[in-house]
């Protein structure tokens, strides 16, 4: 039994799924944490949580690093006579590698790092993408960050007003969807614009995500201010054989993700052909067409039949803008910017455009206004203006329904200026 | 030279970003990187991929809790180095993959996994999460760490998981089906676009702590921090500086008390859950899609949420019953109509559900078509 008694707590440990306070307590039981008390603690202030049904955190003061107004989360405890462990428990984000890879050597070296400075408590990872040291006081920032950085070679991730640290999907790593090197795109990307990440500058915060495919595994298109989403131009590899075996039954449709019900014979007419969005698909029982001029890479034809279909081999990106959670304005999606754009390294086509865009949003945001909020008070147009895009209907479901154009003067015949004593000659009062 | 406290800045690095991701891959990923050909799920959570080269690499996907301790990421180095040659990976949704390069590997490292349990009984690494299933729920801080927290984030994912733990370990549903948890709207966990959403909700407007509050914020911040212009500046009795809050103006965002500590708003009966239900994010076959609000409020329900977790599950129940094949749950929820998913789940339909914010109309129905 720990120090404190959580009996409500206590009913997390029953049930199959990873209990996270059983692991908690295992932490505060064997941990070799700097931190003694913190493990408990928390347990406690949570189980205190758990009876009053409302959180007992407070909001963070100004903690972090010398020279970064990033990376690091002040959070307080508001019962500290009770929590001495938690009364400072400050968050420290640092910058996961590319998707997530570790080797256990340096995953260790992680953790000896968080012991020797705070709680043994993690978030692998944060929402965004960070590895989280969850817990700790101001006192060990400083030698936390000299460590990480001479020891580790490893950097701290993005919080406040700033570029959040990028997140990518595993992309080329063990994705054969993959259409661009989100890793390499990810990992470049943060490293050139180190100091966006580190030191606030921006209205409001900025994100960036790296999906490989319109799969979009690491959810770009929903949670990142610049949504990048691998495609392909020209045509789906057809593996005439494969499709046949699909056919056939001698390939496991769906790479086997429906394998665990009796769906009955794959048919490919009903559950690919049938299922085209674009309907630009045909089989005559012995061959598959695709019409691909038609075709708006959804995707499903290929995680139906990867054995037998593959991406293009003419591959680049999509890129949007301006997705967002509710607050303020509501949820928003990011919006079909840039159709196509090759992504080699060094990416500078991208960096270019982003540029743009925060030069804008910079000059012209409110405090707290996330991008696509800005988008929306100054207009998708004012956006290509910025941006020096053309106008394109990709970028819009349909045109307008009303017809309220904000024309521009030089675009009207003769300008705005009138005579209206011209005007009465021809037309009495 | 070790840090030293008197002389902080010392050989300062600074701005080197993060450690290379090709440093970590194991040798069979660097050696087919960007030359995969396919893949296959051989059972749940259990994967392989092969490459154009003919080399596979056998990927055995575990659940794991987000909040995880340092003694939990040494066992995971441990499992790595026994069966993995030390590398190992983590998904986007908190899950953790071992990988292994030959079939003959892949049993003795399940079996393994397993086999760990903690001492109270949950499995340590439940094999799982892959294909038309439930994958692991990504969520946020909740009362373990967070300052604006309706709900506990932690504890509302073990109940609802412990409840869809065979959906884990099983492809039995039409199509996958992404559960997502969000704390507050601030959604850290950018819950909007998942099949259903768990969501931590308040209900009362903000108490003005009227003693304190021109000594803690900036006024002008907290009025403006208002999407409702529901705040207006006040005077206390004795002639402070203070705010004042139009009740019923308040949409309980929480954005106010964001900028301004003295203005909480979470309340023991006030705040709760609220259920989104049929998001999106991939773009197959259908575009990308918002969740929508199908109950607006649950209590919070310490520490086994039983409500919440009936709701969920039940959703899940009628979506895996009635569902063609390949339709996600949004997809389902627009083919037969809102109205009877409402009738199949026997989930009231009340006001709260219908929009009144900026896009309200957009989701007003402009047709004679409907259902009896």
């Amino acid at each position: 039994m720990g120090k404190h008694n959580t009996p409500m707590l206590d009913e997390l440990e029953k049930g199959p799924w990873p209990s996270f306070v059983s692991d908690i307590k295992q932490q505060a039981e064997k941990g070799k944490h700097v931190l003694k008390e913190a493990p408990d603690d928390l347990l406690g202030v949570m189980e205190l949580s758990y009876e009053d049904r409302v959180t007992h955190w407070k909001h963070g003061g100004i903690v972090g690093v010398f020279g970064y107004g990033g990376g690091i989360i002040g959070r307080y405890c508001d019962q500290p006579q009770n929590f001495p462990g938690v009364a400072h428990f400050h968050t420290v984000r640092v910058n996961q590698p590319s998707s997530k890879y570790y080797t256990a050597e340096f995953l260790g070296q992680l953790c000896d790092l968080w012991e020797k400075h705070g709680s043994g408590l993690t978030n692998m990872h944060g929402s965004t993408g960070d590895i989280v040291f969850l817990g700790t006081n101001t006192d060990h920032l400083e030698p936390l960050f000299f460590e990480l950085t001479h020891e580790l070679n490893q950097d701290l991730g993005g919080s406040g007003s700033n570029l959040r640290t990028p997140e990518c999907c595993l992309g080329m790593s063990r994705c054969q969807f993959a259409c661009f090197d989100t890793q390499e795109c990810c990992h470049n990307m943060t490293n050139e614009y180190q100091d966006e990440l580190h030191r606030p500058a921006f209205p409001y915060k900025f994100k960036f995500k790296f999906d490989g495919c319109p799969n979009g595994c690491v959810a770009s298109i929903a949670r990142s201010d610049m949504s990048v989403i691998g495609t392909w131009r020209d045509n789906i590899r057809i593996d005439q054989a494969a499709v046949k075996a699909y056919v056939g039954g001698e390939l496991m449709p769906n790479a086997g993700a429906h394998a665990g019900r009796d769906w009955g014979k794959f048919d490919i007419q009903k559950e690919v052909i049938g299922l085209c969005p674009t309907e630009c698909m045909r089989w005559d029982g012995s061959k598959l067409e695709i019409n691909d001029k038609e075709c708006t890479r959804c995707m499903h034809c290929l995680n139906t039949m990867p054995r037998a279909l593959r991406i293009g081999k003419d591959t680049g990106a999509s890129v949007l803008f301006g997705a967002k959670a509710p607050i303020l304005e509501g949820a928003q999606m990011a919006t079909l910017t840039v159709p196509f754009m090759k992504m080699e390294s060094p990416f500078s086509e991208l960096k270019e455009l982003i540029e743009k865009v925060w030069d804008w949003w910079m000059e012209e945001g409110k405090n707290r206004e996330r991008l696509g909020e800005l988008i929306q008070r100054k207009s998708f147009q004012e956006f290509l203006r910025v941006t020096e895009l053309d106008p394109d209907p990709r970028m819009v479901d349909e045109p307008r329904s009303n017809p309220y154009i904000f024309w521009k003067e030089e675009e009207v015949e003769g300008g705005w200026t009138r005579d209206i004593e011209a005007y009465r000659k021809k037309h009495q009062r | 030279m070790p840090y030293d406290p008197a002389d902080p800045l010392k050989d300062r690095i600074t701005d080197i970003g993060p450690r290379y991701f090709k440093d970590f891959l194991p040798p069979v990923i660097k050696n087919n990187f960007g030359k995969w050909l396919y893949h296959e799920i051989l059972e749940p959570g259990v994967l392989v991929h092969v490459a154009e080269s003919g080399d596979e690499v056998y990927t055995v996907r575990v659940g794991a809790c987000r909040l995880i301790s340092v003694e939990h990421l040494r066992e995971i180095c441990e499992i790595a180095n026994k069966h993995c040659d030390g590398y190992l990976r983590f998904t986007t949704r908190n899950n953790v993959e071992f990988m292994v390069d030959n079939k003959s590997k892949v049993k003795p490292l399940v079996d393994d996994l397993k086999s760990r349990k903690f001492p109270a009984g949950s499995n340590k690494f439940p094999v799982g999460g892959t294909g038309a299933g439930i994958t692991n729920i990504v969520h946020t801080q909740g009362w373990a760490h967070c300052h604006t927290p309706a709900i506990d984030a932690s504890g509302v994912v073990k109940a609802v998981m412990d409840s869809l733990y065979d959906q884990f370990g099983q492809m039995k549903l039409p199509a996958p089906v992404r559960v997502s948890l969000a704390c507050c709207l601030n959604m850290c966990g950018a819950v909007h676009c998942s099949d259903i959403a768990i969501l931590g909700i308040h209900r009362k407007p903000p108490m003005i702590d009227s003693q304190w509050i021109d000594k803690l914020c900036e006024l002008p911040l907290a009025i403006a921090a208002c999407p409702t212009a529901a705040i207006k500046p006040a005077k206390t009795d004795t002639g402070l500086k203070s705010l004042e809050v139009n009740a019923e103006r308040c949409m309980f965002c929480g954005n106010c008390y964001t900028m301004c500590a003295a203005m909480p708003l979470a309340d023991e009966v006030g705040s709760g859950i609220a259920i989104l239900v049929g998001g999106k994010l991939s773009n197959r076959r259908s575009k990308p899609k918002f969740s929508k609000v199908v109950i607006p409020f649950i209590p919070n329900e310490p520490p086994r949420w039983d409500t919440t977790v009936k709701a969920v599950k039940n959703i899940v129940d009628v979506y895996s019953k009635d569902a063609r094949k390949y339709e996600r749950l949004g997809e389902w929820a627009e083919r037969i109509g809102w109205e009877r998913f409402f009738e199949k789940c026997n989930i009231p339909f009340s006001h709260h559900l219908i929009d009144d914010y900026r896009f309200a109309y957009t989701t007003w129905r402009q047709s004679t078509q409907f259902k009896y």
